[in-house]
């Protein structure tokens, strides 16, 4: 199988890939606007979309009714909805670059997907094999580099709808883009800096900082420490990116592109049906990865608790169980479980901060990003750099 | 009646406030003149005082004077002079004023009387006020919110009347509420001169009732129900039509007759539901003819004009118009002086063109009319109507407003009931176009065959056999749904109101004049009233100063000398003896 | 009058949000694990408390004859202007003799209706009623004006306390013993 695919012309293999990627991430979006709508629901004590079931559907037994329950035929019904409604061009806008926009709003979404690791397998060598549809060495670079683009999206819908809520939630969206964008990258720095000791040839690659934080217990030596992930050794770091990472993908608190109480509908007021829907997409797509990046960054990526690396796992359940577990693919299968998993309770925890907590006022929002966030961001690497120069002269 | 008023004028203290009042003048009107309210139900100040429903008690008394040497006794107390109160009160409306007299209208003992006789008018009357027509002008109503207690003490079963009895064809009374006042007697004694109405039986079984054989059937018997206090007298044709707080009121004239009665118009919504007399002591004083106020029916008769025609096919409001103007424009010999004023006698029919303008229409659709004749060089003609005057209300003459065509100068002369000169004009083949304001040419002795004969242009309101015969067809608006100006006999100026709008798509009669005299090259003339009334106060010198907005409600009293030479027809009526001999009634 | 109120220093958890926003959290967490509370309109109905202003209605005395006498005092207070009625009297009936006049037409507009009933509390006669009726609804305008039939067919019959006309009727045939 492998022998098939690698056989592959590289292009037909990129166009498999970026099939894939939108084969996954649109019923993702729409899975999420449901999941959504549904946590609202629950959190504010409704049951949330519960009606909508074809006839004939409603005649299968049980799982007819759990599913009307669960609402997962409106998730079907909007999806169709989206497609087939109308879709009206307002008459004042530039109709280019309106219709560029949400088509760049999926170029980043979808990009930085490739070079996010989302699994690991053992390969016959041994090898610890990443599952990324592009192992780039550069890895988070390209990430930054990529996602920073997704704000172009939000600045064109506002400028070519040509209506003031659109041009202002345009405006704040980059505003707001440019200033947390330093404070997360800030924050992420002290990881790298842990993950290259001085004098090595260095790497950015996200499978790199997995492996790092794929340790056992040493008993109580600084070996340890590659067994504890970085959101346990570096909190204020987690923090600072976790606050970035919301403002970065518009969600509330940070929901100033959007900003229904005072813009309408912000960036796409004038955006209906699916052009509309792609912005969603995107945004749910942009959360997946900012979740999927703090899982590496953070949450030891695909190892299912500190101390305790995904090999030592299988390995356990190798010898224990059954030796089917120490199949590549078992194994690899195993890590995307660990990985989503984490990834997407982090998707709950965006909405659930969502339902949460109230939007900040545009000017709270700057001061929160220049004036608290970024000296934390700042200061945290400095204190990280001190503490690597001292322990690491040391050893 | 009112004692009638002497010049020489008294001294009362009403409620501790001075106030000057003709010698004679009853306490009711004397506290009116210083802005104090009596309650009264059986007191009518054009009706004569019988005092018998008590509640106008007052108190009063007269400066003590010594009874031996006439000196003023003084109170040591405030050191003016005293007063002898009488220590039972009075009726104010059978108390007339004399210097010095001290009156009490609020006090307590005033107060309890009226409670004591709201108390006891209540007792047999019928809580009928949800189905009871006077209910919101009602003075039991209002009294008994001001002095009444608010339950009845009465357990026993009230008196239990005839609801419905048809007093006469107008007139239905319902005996419960009636609280004997006796006015309606009166007033048909007094005013209608129709000794009908009396009360028989007593106690309680007192009952207003017509006498054996008649029926108050006279002209002016819905005024019963106007003056009744309550709501015993209740007109048949109101009667439940609707609440009276929904209605609007307008001001209004009473067109049937030369009388020009004040009234009242009370419509809802665009819908005329009654007409009541409006008071003006110098023309009706509060009455009017029954026959005066079912005229609001003729707003949506069936035979009401709706459409503008030509030969008899509706068409727009302007293709009418414009219709009329070629017919009588065209007829225009265009070499001839443009400005010059006909004359009558040389040239009645010049052009070939008559118009017959009316009694009825307003002073200024008269003036209109005259604009419009002069701009055509030919003179108007008006036909008169004449009926019986009843001495009252309803005079000799029934177009409204002959005076105001001879204020405008639209006519010099006063009309004849048949157009004879017309008639002979047509036979002889003179006239091709006859322009008529609303007057129905058969009526005034033209035949079908002399209307065959020539291009009738018809403004009216209601079908006729000149509107059958019309070639042109414009429809106008009733007097209820246009404003404007009438000269009643005593030539006194009295303006209506827009009661209601009108059908949809029909001009107001000023518009389509206006449009006829601009096209007969007449110049534009405004159709609106106020500026319209400039350029009347211009043209006509017997209206020099006057304006609509500045015209007061009871009107304006015009010189007559230079018309009082004609013979008139009217008789007298209420408020007018004619000048001179009347003419032989038609 | 207005006046100022002193608002509270913040505390340093409450300067530095993350407590603040975790414990709401903790609060949103667990509504999230409780029952909710909405009702499920169509199938599941609310219960009506007593003194509901629903439909106004009108209802007929115990005897099943109309009780109102169109005195159109609804129609004078009414503040949208929603009802209509066409006043007319009414024939003599042998059990109702004094009652002269009764509505010919009687027009609630649904649409302008209110529901602030003091049609209700101004009406002499207690003839009109707000009743428990909550949900109109209608494909065109027409269909939201309520007419004389419909309004009876809501309205039904309501105990009466007074008997007016009943008294009347009695006194009428066994009073003027005086």
């Amino acid at each position: 199988m492998i022998e098939l695919w690698n056989s592959l012309h590289p292009l037909v293999q990129a166009v498999i890939k970026g099939l894939a990627v939108i084969g996954v991430m649109f019923p993702f979006g729409g899975a999420c606007s449901l999941v959504e709508r549904k946590v609202s629901a629950w959190m504010q004590g409704r049951p949330g979309p519960n009606r909508a079931i074809p006839f004939w559907f409603a005649w299968v037994p049980v799982l007819g009714p759990f599913l009307q329950k669960l609402g997962v035929f409106h998730l079907m019904a909007d999806g169709g909805k989206m497609f087939f409604k109308e879709d009206p061009v307002p008459g004042h806008v530039n109709k280019f670059y309106f219709y560029l926009a949400p088509v760049v709003g999926m170029i980043p979404a979808f990009t930085t997907l490739t070079v996010v690791p989302f699994g690991a397998y053992l390969d016959g060598a041994g090898k610890l094999v990443p599952l990324v549809l592009a192992n780039l060495d550069v890895g988070i670079l390209a990430v930054f580099a990529v996602s920073s683009l997704g704000v172009y999206s939000l600045i064109l819908a506002g400028w070519a709808s040509n209506s003031k809520y659109p041009f202002l939630g345009g405006i704040r969206a980059s505003a707001q883009l440019i200033s947390y964008e330093l404070s997360m990258t800030l924050a992420v720095l002290p990881v790298f800096l842990v993950v290259n000791p001085p004098g090595g040839s260095g790497t950015l690659s996200l499978f790199q900082v997995v492996e790092f934080q794929s340790g056992t217990w040493q008993g109580f030596t600084f070996a340890s420490l590659h067994g504890l992930w970085f959101g346990l050794t570096m909190p204020v770091a987690a923090v600072v990116f976790m606050v970035a990472l919301f403002a970065e993908t518009n969600r509330l608190p940070f929901d100033m592109a959007e900003g229904e109480a005072d813009l309408v509908g912000g960036f796409h007021t004038e955006y209906g049906s699916m052009k509309w829907g792609l912005f969603f997409v995107a945004e749910y797509s942009n959360m997946l990865i900012g979740s999927g990046v703090f899982v590496l960054l953070f949450l030891g990526g695909w190892n299912p608790l500190p101390f305790l690396p995904l090999a030592s796992v299988v390995g356990w359940l190798g010898s224990h169980l059954s030796p089917l577990f120490l199949h590549p693919i078992a194994m690899g299968l195993l890590s995307i479980g660990v990985f989503l998993g984490k990834a997407l309770f982090l998707i709950f925890v965006f909405m659930w901060v969502r339902w949460t907590v109230p939007r900040f006022r545009y000017d709270q929002v700057m001061k929160l990003g220049w004036q608290k966030l970024l000296p934390l961001a700042i200061g945290n690497l400095i204190l990280y750099a001190i503490l690597i120069a001292i322990f690491q002269a040391k050893n | 009646m009112i004692a009638p008023a002497k010049t020489e004028l008294v001294t009362v203290n009403i409620d501790g406030k001075e106030v000057s009042v003709p010698k004679g003048t009853n306490v009711i009107e004397a506290a009116r003149l210083a802005g104090v309210d009596v309650p009264h139900y059986c007191y009518h100040p054009k009706l004569t005082i019988v005092g018998n429903c008590r509640m106008c008690l007052i108190e009063m008394g007269m400066p003590a004077v010594d009874p031996a040497t006439k000196a003023p006794i003084t109170d040591t107390a405030t050191g003016k002079q005293k007063i002898n109160w009488i220590p039972r009160p009075q009726i104010g409306c059978a108390t007339n004023a004399s210097p010095g007299l001290h009156v009490k209208t609020n006090s307590p003992m005033a107060r309890e009387s009226r409670e004591g006789v709201t108390e006891f008018l209540l007792i047999n009357h019928p809580l009928d006020c949800p189905i009871c027509d006077q209910a919101g002008e009602c003075k039991l109503q209002e009294h008994s919110t001001a002095y009444g207690r608010g339950y009845s003490r009465f357990v026993e079963q009230k008196n239990v009347k005839p609801k419905r009895t048809e007093l006469g064809p107008r007139v239905t009374l319902d005996d419960e509420r009636c609280i004997l006042c006796s006015r309606c007697v009166r007033f048909s004694k007094e005013v209608a001169k129709d000794d009908v109405l009396g009360f028989v039986d007593r106690g309680s079984y007192s009952t207003l009732t017509c006498y054996p054989g008649k029926q108050l059937a006279n002209n002016y018997s819905l005024n019963t129900v106007d003056i009744c206090p309550v709501g015993a007298l209740t007109s048949t044709d109101f009667r439940f039509k609707m609440r009276v707080w929904f209605l609007k009121q307008t001001p209004s004239i009473d067109p049937e007759s030369s009388v020009g009665a004040n009234t009242e118009v009370w419509s809802r919504e665009g819908v005329i539901y009654r007409i009541t007399p409006r008071q003006n002591d110098a023309v009706n004083d509060t009455w009017m003819a029954d026959s005066g106020r079912v005229l609001y029916k003729q707003v949506k008769a069936d035979n009401r004009l709706l459409a503008p025609t030509i030969n008899g096919a509706a068409t727009a409001a302007q293709m009418a118009i414009k219709a009329a103007a070629d017919l009588l424009v065209g007829r225009v010999v265009p070499d001839e002086p443009r400005g010059k004023t006909a004359h009558p006698e040389d040239s009645p029919y010049r052009n070939g063109i008559a118009i017959v303008g009316s009694g009825r229409s307003s002073v200024e659709e008269q003036f209109l009319t005259k604009k419009l004749a002069d701009a055509l060089k030919v003179s108007a003609q008006l036909v008169s109507r004449v009926g019986a005057g009843d001495k009252i209300l309803v005079s000799a003459d029934r177009n409204p407003n002959v005076r105001g065509a001879l204020v405008t100068g639209l006519i010099t002369a006063l009309p004849a009931s048949q157009l004879t000169s017309l008639a002979a004009g047509i036979d002889a083949g003179k006239v091709k176009t006859v322009l008529s304001l609303g007057e129905d040419l058969t009526a005034a002795g033209l035949t079908a065959a002399q209307l065959a004969k020539v291009s009738i242009i018809y403004l009216g309101t209601h079908k006729n056999a000149t509107s059958d015969a019309a070639k042109v067809g414009i429809p106008t608006l009733t007097v209820f749904e246009k404003s404007g100006t009438f000269v009643n006999q005593q030539f006194r100026l009295q303006k209506f109101a827009k009661a209601v709008p009108g059908p949809a798509g029909i001009n107001d009669d000023l518009v389509t004049l206006a449009e006829l005299v601009a096209a007969a090259g007449g110049g534009m003339v405004s159709f609106d009233l106020g500026t319209l009334w400039t350029a009347i106060a211009a043209a006509v010198p017997a209206l020099a100063s006057v304006s609509y907005a500045s015209l007061s409600s009871t009107g304006l009293l015009l010189d007559a000398t230079p018309w009082a030479a004609l013979p008139f027809v009217e008789g007298e009526t209420l408020h007018f003896k004619p000048a001179a001999v009347p003419a032989a009634v038609a | 009058m207005a006046y100022v109120v002193e608002r509270k220093p913040l505390t340093l958890s409450e300067r530095m949000y993350i407590p603040q926003i975790l414990a709401g959290m903790r609060v949103t967490l667990k509504h999230l694990f409780a029952p909710n509370v909405t009702m499920q309109y169509p199938e599941e109905r609310p219960a009506i408390p007593t003194g509901y202003r629903g439909v106004p209605t009108l209802v007929k005395d115990p005897n099943g004859r109309e009780k109102c006498v169109s005195c159109q005092l609804c129609e004078f207070v009414c503040p949208p202007k929603a009802i209509r009625i066409t006043p007319g009297s009414v024939e003599d009936q042998p059990d109702r003799t004094h009652v002269e006049k009764g509505p010919q037409a009687f027009d609630i507009d649904m649409l302008r209706c209110i529901y602030c009933g003091l049609c209700q509390e101004v009406c002499p006669e207690e003839a009109i009623f707000l009743q428990n009726q909550y949900s109109m609804t209608g494909y065109t305008r027409a269909e939201m004006v309520n007419d004389k039939a419909r309004l009876y067919e809501l309205g039904g019959t309501l105990p009466d306390q007074h008997f007016k006309w009943d008294k009347k009727k009695d006194a009428a045939e066994h009073g003027n013993a005086h």
